[in-house]
């Protein structure tokens, strides 16, 4: 491989680093101009766009038959070559829905950022790093990438989570996400290191060769080291129990930065995850993993469900609903199909899970967030009367969390359709059974914010009038939640399409 | 490609929700009349889809097109014998509801009819589709509707946000319980075309866990038929909702669980149905009973009608009962099963137009009085003789006076679980004494009967805030009437209707 041809396989990764720093030269130049200062966010989100193209770009060069196209460190440069990445669906798939959390998340920043903060350049500088590190994170092969991948997306997001440096709370969130993660992934790195010992390489798919080769003697060392793993990748997507940062840093970080949260770094984790335990240890799976899997997705779905009846802010409430989506989503990843012929393999119910939070949750975030710029808070009393107030706000917001409970024709519906599908397919009727007791669970709490909004009477009847843009993000995120449910073809296609060579490769 | 009728008839209602929400909220008048006159278009076609459906035809009006490829879902409708009536009758409910709220209806106009039409068209998907995806959208689809209906228009001291929450996380219970069923099912036979399924025996090599899935989808149509235990939802959701909210509540909503039990539970799992037979007619005789003593024990008119329904649809579901048990049994108990059968179609078609109009009738009163209290009347005939007249035929024709519609289901229901079970139909025959005791009890003697004190009705009846005559006023008489002449019309010649039910009847009892 050329030099040439590694650059353009990595495009979507340089468009996107060029993107930041462009931003952060654009900020520091405009840093007194107020009203340039204003398109960066507009810079941020071309620099999505372009990212997007980019990657639209490599698709075509992914692996086809059937295996990933991995390229590696040192490749035209004459050194040794050591595998880091691959270019394959899965690759793909994080790419395009990295790039659709930092255009949705970008565009509903502007108003808020502006509003809490003078140090507006780096925030979004930061969060297209942050999903650059997203990208890299589910392109990683081999564990020396993976770690480094998670750790800059961690690093970046606790910058974004403190980043209201005057609120107390931010900081707070900031400093006990900062502490909690350092020792997660202390015990992941502890994890990978292990992996290492026992089986003399980093790579993953060596790691399945070597494994499955007879010439590791220490299996007993596997369990440990995929555990510690888990405790690394858990951490990133909020399962319980490594889930106690989350609501605080959620409550406490800017509105956008907790939208980006909910979504990207999950991504990220599930992406990582599912890499890892399919390519690199496969065999493990009815011993071990499918049981821990579905283990923690109990734990998570009813925990993160039960603390979140309890709560009386939006930000925290949709922090906890987000902990037992992730249990949902856990679901996939547990019931795996390892025939792939069929409708639901479990990993494509992940991804299409994934797809259809991605659009409900943003939106979601997105209400909050104009309400928040009205009404400088985010308590579920602020969601009094929004039907007089916003009658449009309110509908969407309905849309989203119907969504999230899972109602149809939603595109949360699809995907508990796929995930419990695997769950049956699979025969884990507890699994299923304890999935849909907690979707029913859930609606109590949705349903306080749904009450507000149509029961309950302002104190202020003033009409919240939510800026253009605003109503556009939230308008295309409640079409395309509908859409997916409603004409879900191309999006059931497009998770298992990217899934297949994961698959394949089982 | 023939003219797509049941499209037609289910999307024009969303059409018109879509017009609705670009009317200024301001232009209520506009809001209205538009939406009644739109409901006309899918009851003028479900007519006429009446009217062209040949009688023993099997699935007629079929409609079908690819939706989900890679999920196996299809865009899939069809109406039969079964169905068609309950259509109508949702179309008919619907305009007449839609009619009488837009003079009843003072507050949030704009929204209410909106989620009105958007109710329908949830309504009539679930008793068209053919396909299990689309059944299961549309069967969700009227929920969140409904539960804004109840909470937002519902009287503030019945508690309707309470009942509205309480009627949504009942309704989702059996339903997510009956998606894992649906799933269950799908995964074995690798379709979900409600019409091929049965001959394909779902889940015939695992009987654990077809039983399983029987329990589950029998648990999401017992909770909206309702039956006894899983009731207590009703009586709230039916006493806080608004009167038309009561009205398609007990007139349509009650139905799908109805429905759901002939389109679906006994196709599918016709043994399982037949061996659980005994245990389910004994809930259907508990839910007849009981639920007719609590009406009579109740001082809260529209409670009492709420709890009537309870006991009403016990009756549909002792024939659904009655038809299963007797699976493989050979005539002329095949006859039996088959009347059993007929008179829980039956059973659900009247249930909905005589309670629907006892509902309108509690609301008439509730109107002009603004109590529901048993106490708080009396001899209310003399004051409002149209009223007691209307209200005298329609109690008449819910506790089965033979003439009137709800004798013919009943006779039916009796008729034939009498050969099959004759111990539940003896049984349950106590259901229909109770019945007769709290309709004329309770309601008639109770409302109308007995010495009129001026006093009394001067404490509840101020004409400082009723602009329509005293006695049922021209709009209400005209709600009414459609559902007088049915009861009429079925009670004396129902040989239109039970042919068109009979031929599906008998078709789906001869497949099993």
């Amino acid at each position: 491989m050329t030099l040439n041809q590694f650059l353009l396989l990595l495009l979507p990764e340089i468009v996107l680093t060029a993107a930041a720093c462009v931003v952060f030269l654009l900020d520091m130049v405009w840093r007194r101009d107020e009203a340039r200062g204003r398109w960066l966010p507009w810079f941020a989100v071309l620099g999505a766009v372009l990212t997007a193209a980019a990657t639209v770009v490599v698709w075509p060069m992914a692996g086809t038959d059937g295996r990933p196209l991995a390229f590696a460190v040192g490749q035209g440069f004459g050194g040794d070559a050591i595998p880091m990445m691959a270019l394959d669906g899965l690759a793909i798939f994080f790419k395009l829905f990295t790039v659709l959390v930092l255009i949705i998340v970008g565009l509903s920043a502007g108003e808020y950022i502006q509003k809490h903060t003078p140090f507006r350049g780096e925030f979004y500088a930061l969060m297209l790093l942050a999903g650059l590190s997203i990208m890299l994170a589910s392109a990683a092969t081999n564990l020396v990438m993976i770690y480094l991948s998670i750790e800059f997306l961690s690093i970046t997001s606790y910058v974004l989570t403190g980043y209201l440096r005057d609120d107390p709370r931010s900081t707070e969130g900031a400093i006990k996400y900062f502490i909690y993660g350092a020792g997660a992934s202390a015990v992941m790195l502890y994890g990978f290191s292990l992996l290492y010992g026992a089986t003399g390489t980093t790579d993953l798919a060596a790691i399945a060769t070597a494994l499955a080769g007879g010439s590791v003697t220490v299996h007993w060392l596997i369990l440990p080291a995929m555990l510690m793993a888990l405790a690394g990748l858990g951490f990133k997507i909020a399962l319980v129990p490594f889930h106690q940062w989350s609501p605080d840093a959620y409550e406490g970080a800017p509105t956008p930065v907790t939208a980006f949260l909910s979504v990207g770094p999950k991504a990220a984790g599930f992406a990582v995850l599912a890499r890892l335990l399919l390519t690199a240890l496969p065999a493990f799976r009815a011993d071990y993993w499918a049981g821990v899997l579905a283990g923690v997705a109990i734990v998570t779905m009813s925990l993160g469900n039960l603390v979140a009846l309890w709560q009386s802010n939006v930000k925290r409430l949709l922090a906890y609903s987000s902990i037992a989506q992730a249990g949902y989503m856990l679901i996939g990843l547990a019931a795996l199909a390892p025939q792939a012929e069929s409708w639901t393999t479990g990993l494509n119910g992940l991804l299409l899970y994934l797809f259809a939070y991605l659009f409900t949750n943003l939106g979601a975030f997105a209400v909050v967030i104009a309400i928040e710029n009205r009404t400088g808070s985010a308590n579920i009393s602020d969601f009094a009367g929004l039907i007089r107030r916003s009658p449009f706000l309110a509908v969407a917001m309905l849309i989203f969390l119907l969504s999230l409970i899972g109602i149809p024709p939603t595109a949360g519906f699809l995907g508990k359709l796929f995930v419990f599908g695997a769950a049956v397919q699979s025969r884990m009727i507890l699994l299923a059974v304890v999935g849909i007791v907690n979707s029913v669970v859930s609606v109590y709490y949705y349903y306080a914010i749904m009450s507000q909004m149509f029961f309950g009477k302002a104190e202020d009847e003033e009409p919240i009038g939510a800026a253009p843009i605003m109503r556009l993000v939230v308008g295309i995120n409640a079409v395309m939640v509908l859409a997916i449910a409603l004409y879900a073809e191309p999006f059931i296609r497009l998770a298992t399409d990217s899934v297949q060579m994961l698959a394949a490769s089982f | 490609m023939n003219f797509p009728f049941l499209t037609l008839i289910t999307f024009i209602p969303l059409a018109a929700v879509v017009i609705v929400a670009l009317i200024p909220g301001n232009r209520e008048r506009e809001i209205k009349w538009f939406s009644v006159v739109v409901s006309l278009i899918p009851l003028v076609l479900s007519v006429w889809v009446w009217v062209l459906f040949q009688p023993g035809g099997g699935m007629q009006f079929l409609e079908e097109a690819v939706w989900i490829p890679t999920l196996n879902a299809y865009y899939r409708m069809g109406v039969d014998g079964i169905s068609i009536p309950l259509v109508f009758l949702t179309a008919l409910l619907t305009t007449l509801s839609l009619f009488y709220s837009a003079y009843t209806i003072k507050v949030r106009v704009k929204e209410f009819f909106l989620l009105f039409l958007l109710l329908e068209m949830g309504m009539i998907g679930v008793f068209v589709a053919l396909d299990l995806v689309l059944f299961y959208v549309f069967w969700e689809v009227g929920l969140v509707p409904m539960f804004l209906l109840i909470g937002i228009w519902g009287q503030p001291k019945d508690r309707p946000q309470y009942s509205a929450i309480k009627f949504f996380l009942f309704t989702l219970v059996g339903s997510v319980a009956m998606l894992l069923a649906f799933i269950a099912v799908y995964l074995t036979t690798g379709t979900w075309n409600m019409l091929e399924i049965p001959s394909l025996g779902p889940l015939a090599g695992a009987p654990g866990l077809a039983v399983a899935a029987f329990w589950a989808i029998f648990l999401a149509f017992a909770i909206k038929v309702p039956m006894w235990p899983v009731h207590t939802w009703l009586p709230d959701a039916h006493t806080a909702a608004p009167t038309a909210g009561s009205v398609i509540l007990a007139g349509v909503l009650l139905k799908l669980g109805g429905y759901g039990m002939i389109r679906i539970l006994l196709p599918f799992f016709p043994a399982q149905f037949k061996l659980f037979a005994p245990y389910i007619g004994v809930i259907a005789l508990i839910s007849m009973i009981y639920g007719a003593l609590v009406s009579m024990a109740q001082w809260d008119l529209k409670r009492l009608i709420a709890y009537s329904s309870v006991s009403h649809m016990g009756y549909f579901t002792l024939g659904i009962v009655a038809a299963a048990a007797s699976l493989d049994v050979s005539d002329p108990a095949l006859t039996s099963r088959a009347i059993a059968l007929n008179g829980a179609v039956l059973q659900m078609f009247n249930h909905g137009i005589i309670t629907g109009g006892l509902f309108f009738l509690v609301g008439v009163i509730y109107e002009r009085t603004h109590t529901r209290d048993l106490k708080a009347f009396g001899g209310l005939s003399v004051k409002l003789p149209i009223f007691y007249g209307v209200m005298l035929m329609t109690g008449l024709a819910s506790l089965g006076l033979p003439g009137l519609a709800g004798f013919i289901s009943e006779f039916l229901v009796f008729r034939g679980a009498f050969h099959i079970m004759p111990v539940y139909a003896i049984i349950g025959i106590i259901a229909i004494v109770l019945t007769a005791a709290y309709i004329l009890w309770k309601v008639i003697q109770n409302v109308f009967l007995g010495e009129f004190s001026e006093e009394k009705w001067s404490a509840i009846f101020d004409p400082e805030h009723w602009h329509f005559s005293l006695d049922m006023d021209r709009f209400e008489v005209i709600t009414m009437a459609p559902l007088l002449f049915f009861m009429l019309l079925v009670g004396i010649y129902p040989a239109p209707i039970l042919n068109v039910i009979n031929a599906a009847s008998t078709a789906l009892l001869s497949s099993l």
